[in-house]
């Protein structure tokens, strides 16, 4: 996990006067799955282009799998495999014949197995416009991991596939993963963001604004922990008293909730009054915020920068 | 080289399987053929000679100007060069194919005309096989180099049809197909030298069938092998994988190169 597989330095792409990408720099290890996130528009599709070498950036230095990728396509081609945002195939090719394909581009075995695991194995003989819009999907990604790629870079890799489906994406993502591929996946997805990545990487504007593991960048917010408690008695929802650290308190049913921006202080506090009123505690839930309360605080016009 | 044939082979099956296409590729060159021999024969006896050489450069025309260009734009604007460019597909693929596809089909077509044609129209079959086929061969590649060219300039399906048509017509009523070159009026007989069809016919009537070339029948090969490598080339240079990332090698303009060797055609065999 210490060597850097994709390395970006100062990236910027401009569309004319509009700075989609504006001198961004990370890097991403081997084995390592990053997950790039921000609202439309914030540079995430134009910072993979530009490492797929679909688009040329305007200035920065980029290195994925040791190679240029604006110098080196071909080279590339072999290294990376890219599910794109739209994944546009001739209407009439069937999923065998796009796999024999691409696989015989890429100069390895055809992997029609990947076809079952992904539910298409009953459509392998129906043309591209016959599936549906998550089997199309599942087909792109299907091609993207087919010659076993050192870098695999996913543009919105569940939009529109089904629970099942999602699952078994999620487990070939590890399974890569284990086999020392490194994983770049943008995604408006933030459950799948936090249970996924290793990393997350938040854009907004074209530029990082918060990198670092999930854990770190919900812990690094003003997001408030939620304690949700239940007592045999229901004693605890009558007691007037402010707990230490709590900034406001309801109560949902038999539950009382409190926010805390300190549950160190809190939890103890909720347990000690309980005893102290000789009611028993049947339930106690914590809540850590979630990566998505992160991120709509960061993402927020009037929040945190 | 395997993917090379794998590619081809899939291009092939599309042709067949795609609805257009097949219209393109064989109903209409065929529903034509059987058309304007049925009809053509009957009020215009002397058409018969030239029901072969018209019909195959008929088949070749259709398929090639109103097959290829759009499936093109479309792929292209359809986000399908993208996918293959991510998996490694190359630009030269993605234009020869689809051209060598099509003079596959092309070659089927034609076979159906000369087989049937002596039969069912009493036309007369080519007295030189070879040069025929080099004809084919030549007017093929002018062809589908031309639409490829005009599938990688055009900037939507729209100016796609109107730049095909732009030479499908012109070359039905002036290419000698329907008339001969020898009765078009001079103004008319130097456009007409502009287009592939004038020049397949000529070689056609002067190689091929034992006829006289109304110029240059040599000429003539040359000027559509030419024309048809320089599309071919002038296609792969201004070659652009996406209509959102519009970088190209050259400008569009260049296009009109492919001109050249119908100019100097003109110049020096009319």
């Amino acid at each position: 996990m210490n060597t850097a597989l994709v390395d970006v330095r100062e990236l910027t792409k401009t569309y004319g006067d509009f700075v989609a990408v504006d001198s961004i720099s990370f890097e991403v290890k081997q084995g390592e799955i990053i997950g790039l996130l921000g609202p439309n528009g914030a540079g995430k599709t134009s910072t993979l282009e530009c490492l797929e070498g679909l688009r040329r950036p305007d200035r920065g230095r980029l290195r994925v799998a040791g190679v240029d990728p604006v110098g080196e396509t071909r080279k590339l081609r072999n290294l990376i495999g890219v599910q794109l945002q739209t994944s546009g195939l001739p209407e009439s090719i069937t999923p065998d014949e796009a796999i024999r394909l691409f696989c015989a581009y890429h100069n390895v075995a055809p992997r029609l197995d990947l076809l079952d695991r992904l539910g298409l194995g009953e459509r392998r003989s129906a043309q591209f416009y016959q599936l549906s819009t998550g089997q199309q999907r599942r087909l792109a990604l299907a091609l993207a991991i087919a010659h076993r790629p050192q870098v695999l870079i996913l543009d919105e890799p569940t939009a529109g596939l089904d629970v099942a489906t999602r699952v078994e994406l999620h487990a070939m993502m590890r399974e890569l993963q284990s086999g020392g591929a490194t994983i770049i996946m943008a995604t408006h997805d933030m459950a799948e963001a936090e249970q996924m990545s290793d990393r997350v990487a938040i854009l907004l504007q074209g530029k990082i604004v918060h990198t670092g593991t999930p854990i770190e960048i919900t812990a690094t917010g003003a997001g408030l922990t939620k304690i949700s408690v239940r007592t045999l008695a229901g004693n605890l929802a009558l007691s007037l008293g402010g707990f230490p650290a709590v900034s406001h308190q309801v109560t949902k049913g038999e539950y009382s909730i409190y926010y805390s921006s300190d549950i160190g202080v809190t939890v103890p506090a909720i347990i000690t009054q309980i005893a102290a009123q000789g009611d028993s505690l049947v339930d106690l839930r914590v809540e850590r915020p979630s990566l998505e309360d992160r991120f709509l605080e960061i993402t927020d016009p009037g929040g945190e920068r | 080289m395997n993917a090379f044939w794998h590619h081809l082979a899939f291009d092939f099956r599309t042709g067949v399987r795609n609805k257009q296409l097949l219209l393109m590729n064989y109903l209409f060159p065929l529903g034509f053929y059987l058309m304007m021999g049925f009809i053509m024969a009957a009020i215009n006896p002397p058409f018969r000679q030239e029901i072969i050489p018209a019909m195959t450069v008929f088949a070749i025309l259709a398929a090639t100007l109103l097959g290829i260009p759009d499936p093109l734009v479309n792929a292209r604007e359809n986000g399908i060069f993208r996918s293959y460019k991510v998996n490694g597909v190359p630009s030269i693929s993605i234009l020869i194919i689809p051209a060598l596809t099509t003079v596959l089909h092309l070659l089927i077509v034609t076979a159906v005309v000369v087989s049937t044609a002596p039969w069912l129209f009493d036309a007369p079959l080519p007295d030189n096989w070879l040069n025929f086929a080099l004809i084919v061969g030549a007017t093929a590649c002018a062809c589908s180099g031309l639409s490829v060219l005009i599938g990688v300039v055009s900037p939507s399906s729209r100016m796609t049809v109107l730049w095909s048509q732009l030479v499908f017509v012109p070359s039905m009523l002036l290419g000698g197909m329907m008339l001969p070159y020898s009765m078009l009026p001079a103004g008319a007989g130097r456009i007409a030298q502009l287009l592939p069809t004038t020049h397949a016919m000529n070689a056609f009537h002067g190689l091929a069938m034992g006829w006289a070339a109304d110029f240059s029948a040599w000429g003539s090969v040359g000027v559509l092998a030419a024309s048809g490598v320089i599309a071919l080339a002038l296609g792969v240079f201004l070659f652009s994988w996406d209509n959102r990332n519009t970088t190209r090698r050259g400008h569009p303009a260049l296009a009109w190169l492919v001109l050249l060797p119908y100019i100097l055609g003109a110049l020096l065999f009319a």
